[in-house]
């Protein structure tokens, strides 16, 4: 069984002034003149160095940190390397107040953990990057500093299924044996 | 309760009760792969499938559009390794002569109204102008489809979207566009289909829905479905050879998760400013801008309607392109290309000055043309105006009536009658 708890220092994407990125699009997140990539290993370098004050992400993150950012993230286009970048730096997961269609479903088939939380863009301010944030993909529940819970959208069944498998690939083999 | 179109059209390719919210398998009536996103989907498939077949070889296509021909190696390379795997599975190859793939689906009778699309194309929820529930996914999603033919998909909740009011030149179908963007924003949709209705939607011809479905992807939505005419089933019929083809329409009870109207009444010229598609504002609002470069293309408006106005314009004002605008018009597909050849829109657009590429997506894929540089001033018809993505330089969205005749007058204005 996979590890349905996650627990790791976070990064806030925020702008300038301090408010939460919304409508983070893929070409921010990973952008199209890298697309001719295709070894996961080499795509996290580029991580968010379309996203204005984020170009650097990639240098500071570190393995198991987690990312907050706001509404619609990976909004645009259907590139699986705008998940596969954050697998490569070995983020632990993204907290997101909503996600991109495509986004969403290439992150659930890929086995990456991203969460929902709703009310994120109200509540932001307490979450400071560097903060210590666990994350309970099967509940949804969040604890901020082991403090503060807050309550995300769990897994849905097919995520959680795939998840534990390992990826789309994988799930769909269990689904053979059946 | 009745059933949307979206939830018929799943119900139909699925065993399990559908419902908005449930995630259901769902058939698969095309599968596609394009440039972009192609050599990954054959890199998934080879590591997880090896050198056994796809589920049906007559489903399955690869369209090469985004950067036709390749004008550097790594894409020549990546282009070439999904041939020579699509050869080796036989399944047949849309290439880079061949223009937009889901364009090149539309007319070639691949995608119906009522059917199931996936590819790696974000935009391929456009096929909703057919009423075809399209789909863009990423590269494992479609590898996993090619083998398996079918996915799974949470099923939608639907909202209704009621156009008022008529369209008027020089308004266009994507000013109508633009007005929808406006009101429900980047995130309007997200998550959910949408249905268009109301006079003006049902007036529009084939290019014009495609224009407005194409946007869906810009609103946040899964898809944008325009229930079929009789023109767009006709269209169809003809081109899949299919005479029993039948529309998909919503059931009078359906239930919508939102109802939202908009006015365009009184509709003047929108342009789409830098950094989102979503920052919409009139034409006036901004004209005197000076231009640098214009773009015409893209699965949005690179029909050959859409050039042909480009072409009337010309010719009614008898003018040229301003010597300091670089234009480029790149047609959605070899058809176009092929009618823009034969009836003198060529002819025409090449006296005037434009730069005329062969069929394919252009610059919305930093492919062969329409790239900016910094502190350009560059007014697309496209659909995409991101930070960074056609390069540096500062994108507007508009109509082709609004960008051609920013090329004829070298400053963004109000197009003349």
């Amino acid at each position: 069984m996979a590890e349905t708890r996650i627990q790791g220092r976070i990064w806030v994407l925020t702008l300038p002034d301090g408010r939460l990125y919304d409508d983070i699009d893929t070409d921010m997140i990973f952008h199209n003149r890298y697309l001719a990539i295709t070894e996961v290993a080499k795509m996290g370098q580029y991580a968010l160095d379309n996203l204005k004050g984020w170009e650097d992400f990639a240098k500071k993150a570190q393995p198991g940190d987690i990312v907050l950012t706001g509404k619609n993230f990976g909004a645009g286009s259907s590139r699986q390397q705008a998940v596969d970048c954050f697998r490569a730096l070995g983020i632990g997961a993204i907290v997101a107040e909503s996600y991109g269609a495509i986004y969403k479903r290439n992150a659930i088939n890929s086995g990456f953990p991203i969460i929902s939380l709703p009310d994120l863009t109200r509540i932001h301010e307490q979450f400071k990057t560097g903060d210590q944030l666990e994350v309970d993909l099967g509940t949804g529940r969040l604890i901020l500093n082991g403090q503060n819970t807050f309550q995300g959208e769990p897994f849905s069944k097919v995520q959680m299924d795939i998840y534990q498998a390992g990826d789309l690939f994988a799930y769909g083999k269990t689904l053979e044996k059946d | 309760m009745g059933k949307t179109i979206i939830e018929k059209i799943i119900q139909a390719h699925s065993d399990e009760p559908v419902a908005p919210g449930k995630i259901v398998w769902m058939g698969l009536d095309v599968r596609s792969a394009r440039d972009f996103g192609g050599a990954n989907v054959v890199k998934n498939y080879k590591a997880n499938y090896g050198d056994t077949p796809v589920a049906d070889v007559g489903r399955t296509f690869f369209t090469f559009d985004c950067v036709v021909p390749a004008n550097n190696i790594p894409y020549a390379v990546n282009q070439h390794l999904a041939r020579r795997w699509a050869t080796s599975q036989g399944i047949q190859v849309y290439d880079v002569n061949a223009g937009i793939g889901s364009h090149v689906m539309i007319e070639k009778g691949l995608a119906l109204p009522g059917g199931t699309v996936v590819g790696t194309d974000s935009h391929l929820n456009i096929l909703g102008a057919i009423g075809t529930f399209g789909q863009g996914m990423g590269d494992q999603d479609i590898a996993f489809a090619f083998k398996a033919g079918k996915t799974w998909f949470e099923v939608p909740p639907t909202m209704k979207v009621t156009v008022k009011g008529d369209l008027h030149y020089p308004c266009t179908p994507k000013d109508l566009t633009l007005a929808v963007l406006r009101v429900l924003g980047a995130s309007g949709a997200l998550g959910k289909a949408i249905e268009f209705y109301g006079p003006a939607v049902e007036a529009l011809d084939l290019p014009g829905r495609i224009t407005l479905s194409s946007m869906v992807t810009e609103m946040g939505g899964i898809v944008g479905l325009i229930p079929a005419s009789k023109a767009v089933l006709d269209y169809c019929r003809k081109r899949s050879g299919r005479a029993d083809l039948h529309g998909v329409y919503a059931d009078p009870d359906a239930a919508y998760v939102e109802e939202v109207f908009v006015d365009i009444t009184n509709l003047e010229p929108l342009i789409a400013c830098p950094p989102k598609p979503d920052n919409v504002k009139t034409v006036r609002e901004v004209a005197g801008l000076r231009v640098d470069s214009v773009f015409i293309g893209s699965c949005t408006n690179g029909r050959w309607e859409d050039l042909r106005l480009v072409a009337d314009l010309v010719r009614a004002h008898g003018k040229k392109i301003q010597p300091w605008v670089m234009a480029s018009i790149v047609p959605a597909t070899h058809e176009v290309w092929e009618q823009i050849l034969r009836d003198g829109t060529l002819q025409t657009l090449f006296d005037a000055g434009f730069v005329i590429s062969n069929a394919g997506c252009g610059g919305c894929a930093a492919g062969q043309i329409g790239m900016t540089g910094d502190k350009e001033v560059q007014v697309s018809t496209g659909n995409r105006n991101f930070a960074g993505k056609q390069g540096p330089g500062d994108t507007y969205l508009a109509s082709p009536l609004v960008a051609a005749w920013a090329a004829l007058a070298g400053e963004i204005t109000v197009p003349k009658a």
